[in-house]
């Protein structure tokens, strides 16, 4: 602290040990030692004996009491000793002389030593926090209405879904973005196996306009067929577009991505049909075995995250497409839902690609001629990857994001076992009576009267110690269902995520 | 045919900086004219309402100093040397002193840097004097007004006061010889010695080509509430607090180090122009003098000066109406800060927010090379162009002497 001082000092040219190292500003002091001068030295030397003596400048002590202003609170701040000392006392002297003489005539800035002035709960007030936070809104709002988008269109987001455990997960997170884009948006969710209450009810929480449509497949195990059967899904919401004649701009909002805000501020300017960079997140169970892969390649992909998207030259001019490429994983791949590998994407996802709606209907005059019409797709040989197979030309595609450079969404699939169970709607109705420590594994010495050999036997007999142990309520009439609770609750957990519902039997 | 030569430069000249106007600073955002007569004076052009002499001093005033040490060009206090360059080659310039109206004397006066690169001021009143007494001995126009239509540029913290302590500097006073010439400087504080009546006060130089390659898209959302980056105690000079800044900053501290809504800190960043663009409010308090380069940073970046200095006069202050520009807040009143901004009704923040992004307002607070119309040049040529005609006593008549040639300190009288 000393030691930073005296830099200070050093490096800040208003210091007195600059001043008096010019000659020329001492020469403005008198040279003539009159009884004021002397008595200024005296009280000066006396001042230092006692700073010393006290080891803190006890002359702000004196200001304090004589120069106190009228403010309710003067902060002092705690006496630094080291400050004491390394600072020439001369300021104070000329704090003397300036405060005795007030600036100028009929001013109210006087030169001198002020007090600190601290208001005395210096917490922010919440009503205040509140109204800035107003302002810094209003200020946005207006400059989103002075540079953001113009006449901006309502976006249409398709997501494909179907229920399994980790539906509520995806479609959430999905949902919370949707529900936080600024523009008019239709949320077109289609079903594989039909309309159910359970999607209903997860959808009816967004509070946004919904259109939920079931599909007579079930989805398939395999991700393969997996990855037809969502196509067919969102050729069905196109249809839907087309159908009601619904106008802006389409984009596909898988359940299992995750989007940036910024994607749909983007996707504003399409004028036809756009694209935009995809970042592929590969999961996998075992991390090191991706990391590995990615490694021995090498040189070739020096990119960390694969990125599937459009390609530009050097004048933004769109010139090919950055697609996946699948050889590097090839055995390694998932092939079914719930496998511990990684599962691909194909080489171009839909969630990349963003229509105007007018280009679905029918009858439109201003139509381009690149686009096929989707009734002439009507026929069990459709196999559609991905929106080019809608168009008769691929150049026509206009690269979004700063031509694919910025990566606006990201695309993950994670699903959990095909039987793992979960409890409907993720409500546990009634809610459990008794909550028991569940162990996992078994104690080899366990004494007698704990659960040892036959798990189920022993639980059994377990759960009824247990429940003269436990002093929550037990021997009701409900008592048989609440000891098949206990049970789901002491039975070994495996590691995938799967629980089980209340209806299971044993 | 001069005349008409003149004008047509004049035309010439004009159109070609306001061709490199239209592409500098160009925005989409509506913005509102000061509406006023004050407002429309920001963009008047000087050409042909004044003529300015420039003196021939020998190159130890300006040329050497500047060898000595270059880095008087980056400095808050470059405007005295910008200044001489864009006299030298401006359309307001004649070589013929009798039909001048003004007279400059280029002395760079702020030159002399310690190894840190902060201006002694400690031989400057000795420099202006010299320079003074050779303009005096060589050309007859000094002695015909004794300087009062003559103009310098002192841009130091106190003016021509020529020191960097307040009291000090009040000791001292604004040099005697100067006493009758209009002053062009930093410093502006009403019913202070250093403040002549009639200084024009500018804005400290800000280097505008480092400003501009820091600009960020105009819809990036403003998310900061009030921004702030600086010394709030001088741990070298002032470390318990309450003398610098007379307290100010370290009120600002003390009391809003938590608040979430302020974002101060002494840290220096990066990102600092970007962040004053991503706030609502700067905060530009005083510190040893009470100007500040924030000023101009707030005004070219769009975020509302909070202004804390008591009585401190403004750049332009005729032609910008700061009032509804910025915001002035008491020293006293520092506590209640918050309180102060949040009560402000978003319709006058979203008004002072279409002002400062008025182009004329940013290009006014800015020095750029080459010089370009409505910049802050222009606007000292505007304002001395307003104190035109020059009164009749400004004129001495023969035998009438005002100025004494040995009034001040001993040690300014040496010769330099």
């Amino acid at each position: 602290m000393k030691l930073s001082t005296l830099q200070q000092s050093y490096i800040n040219r208003r210091t007195n040990s600059f001043r008096g190292s010019t000659q020329l500003d001492s020469s403005t002091d008198g040279a003539v030692k009159s009884p004021a001068t002397i008595f200024w030295l005296v009280l000066h030397g006396v001042c230092c004996l006692i700073s010393l003596v006290l080891g803190f400048r006890f002359s702000r002590l004196v200001f304090f009491f004589l120069f106190s202003t009228s403010s309710n609170n003067i902060y002092t701040v705690p006496f630094n000793s080291d400050a004491g000392i390394t600072i020439p006392v001369e300021t104070q002297l000329n704090h003397i002389n300036s405060l005795n003489r007030t600036a100028v005539v009929a001013s109210r800035v006087v030169v001198g030593r002020h007090g600190i002035r601290i208001r005395p709960w210096p917490h922010p007030d919440p009503v205040e926090v509140m109204k800035a936070h107003g302002i810094i809104e209003r200020v946005q709002k207006e400059q989103k209405a002075l540079f953001g988008v113009k006449n901006p269109k309502t976006v249409i987001a398709v997501t494909p879904t179907y229920v399994r455990t980790f539906q509520a997960l995806h479609l959430t997170g999905v949902m919370h973005s949707l529900m936080l884009v600024p523009y008019d948006l239709i949320w077109i969710v289609v079903e594989a196996g039909g309309v159910t209450n359970e999607t209903a009810s997860l959808i009816a929480k967004s509070g946004l306009r919904t259109i939920h449509v079931g599909f007579h497949q079930r989805m398939p195990n395999s991700w393969d067929a997996r990855h037809k059967v969502e196509s067919l899904m969102r050729l069905h919401a196109l249809r839907i577009v087309r159908k009601e004649r619904l106008d802006g701009v389409v984009m596909f909002a898988d359940d299992s991505n995750m989007h940036n805000m910024e994607l749909f501020d983007e996707i504003q300017n399409v004028k036809w049909i756009g694209a935009v960079s995809v970042g592929i997140l590969l999961h996998s169970v075992d991390a090191a075995e991706i990391s590995s892969l990615v490694q021995k390649e090498g040189e070739e992909d020096t990119m960390p995250m694969p990125v599937q998207g459009p390609a530009c030259n050097g004048t933004d001019k769109l010139v090919g497409w950055h697609t996946f490429n699948s050889l590097r994983y090839s055995g390694k791949s998932a092939v079914y839902i719930d496998d511990r590998a990684p599962v691909l994407p194909r080489k171009l996802e839909w969630s990349g690609f963003v229509l105007n709606s007018r280009l679905l209907w029918k009858d439109v005059d201003d139509k381009p001629e690149w686009i096929k019409d989707l009734d002439a797709l009507d026929g069990d040989g459709e196999e559609i990857e991905n929106p080019l197979s809608l168009l008769k030309s691929t150049t026509v595609v206009e690269p979004l994001g700063s031509c694919g450079r910025h990566v606006l969404l990201w695309w993950l699939r994670v699903e959990a076992r095909t039987d793992s169970k979960f409890p409907a709607r993720w409500i546990i109705d009634p809610p459990l009576d008794i909550t028991v420590p569940s162990k996992h594994t078994q104690w080899p010495d366990a004494p007698p009267e704990l659960p040892s050999n036959d798990e189920k036997e022993k639980v059994f007999a377990g759960t009824e110690e247990q429940s003269n142990k436990h002093t929550t309520k037990t021997k009701t009439s409900r008592s048989r269902r609440s000891r098949s609770k206990r049970k789901h609750d002491t039975k070994v957990i495996g590691v995938q995520v799967s629980t089980h519902s209340e209806q299971t039997e044993i | 045919m001069g005349f008409w030569k003149l004008g047509f430069f004049g035309i010439l000249f004009g159109a070609f900086l306001f061709s490199i106007d239209a592409v500098e600073l160009r925005r989409n955002q509506p913005t509102e004219r000061i509406s006023g007569s004050a407002g429309d004076v920001l963009e008047d052009d000087p050409v042909g309402r004044l003529k300015v002499f420039v003196y021939e001093l020998p190159s130890k005033y300006n040329k050497k100093i500047l060898q000595k040490d270059p880095r008087c060009l980056a400095h808050m206090f470059a405007a005295e040397i910008f200044m001489h360059r864009f006299l030298l080659s401006s359309a307001v310039r004649t070589l013929n002193p009798e039909e001048a109206d003004w007279f400059y004397t280029p002395v760079y006066t702020t030159c002399d840097l310690t190894p840190n690169g902060l201006p002694l001021p400690f031989k400057s009143p000795r420099m202006m004097r010299s320079a003074i007494q050779l303009i005096s001995s060589n050309w007859p126009y000094w002695n015909r007004t004794e300087g009062a239509d003559h103009f310098f540029v002192v841009p130091h913290d106190f003016g021509a006061c020529f020191h960097y302590q307040e009291e000090k500097a009040i000791e001292r006073g604004i040099l005697p010889l100067l006493q009758r010439a209009t002053l062009v400087q930093t410093f502006g504080q009403r019913n202070h010695v250093c403040l002549k009546d009639g200084s024009i006060t500018i804005p400290p130089y800000a280097p505008p080509q480092k400003m501009h390659t820091h600009l960020i898209p105009d819809k990036t959302p403003r998310s900061i509430f009030v921004y702030f980056r600086g010394l709030f105690y001088d741990v070298g000079n002032d470390p318990e607090g309450g003398y610098y800044a007379r307290g100010a900053r370290a009120a600002v501290w003390e009391n809003f180090k938590n608040n979430p809504l302020f974002d101060i800190s002494t840290e220096h960043p990066t990102t600092y122009y970007e962040d004053m663009q991503r706030a609502v409010f700067c905060l530009c308090p005083l510190g040893w003098a009470p100007w500040s380069p924030r000023l101009v940073e707030a005004v070219v970046f769009g975020c509302i000066p909070v202004i804390i200095a008591d009585d401190i006069v403004l750049p332009f202050a005729d032609a910008i109406p700061w009032e509804e520009i910025g915001v002035f807040v008491d020293e006293q009143d520092v506590p209640k800060l918050d309180t102060i901004l949040t009560s402000i009704p978003p319709e006058v923040i979203l008004r002072k927010q279409r002002l400062l992004a008025n182009p004329s307002m940013k290009q006014a607070m800015l020095f750029p090379q080459p010089a370009q119309a409505g910049d802050a040049f222009h606007q000292v040529l505007n304002g001395l162009a307003r104190k035109l005609p020059h009164e009749r006593s400004v004129f001495l008549k023969p035998g009438e002497k005002s100025l004494n040639w040995t009034a001040g300190p001993v040690g300014d009288l040496k010769p330099w």
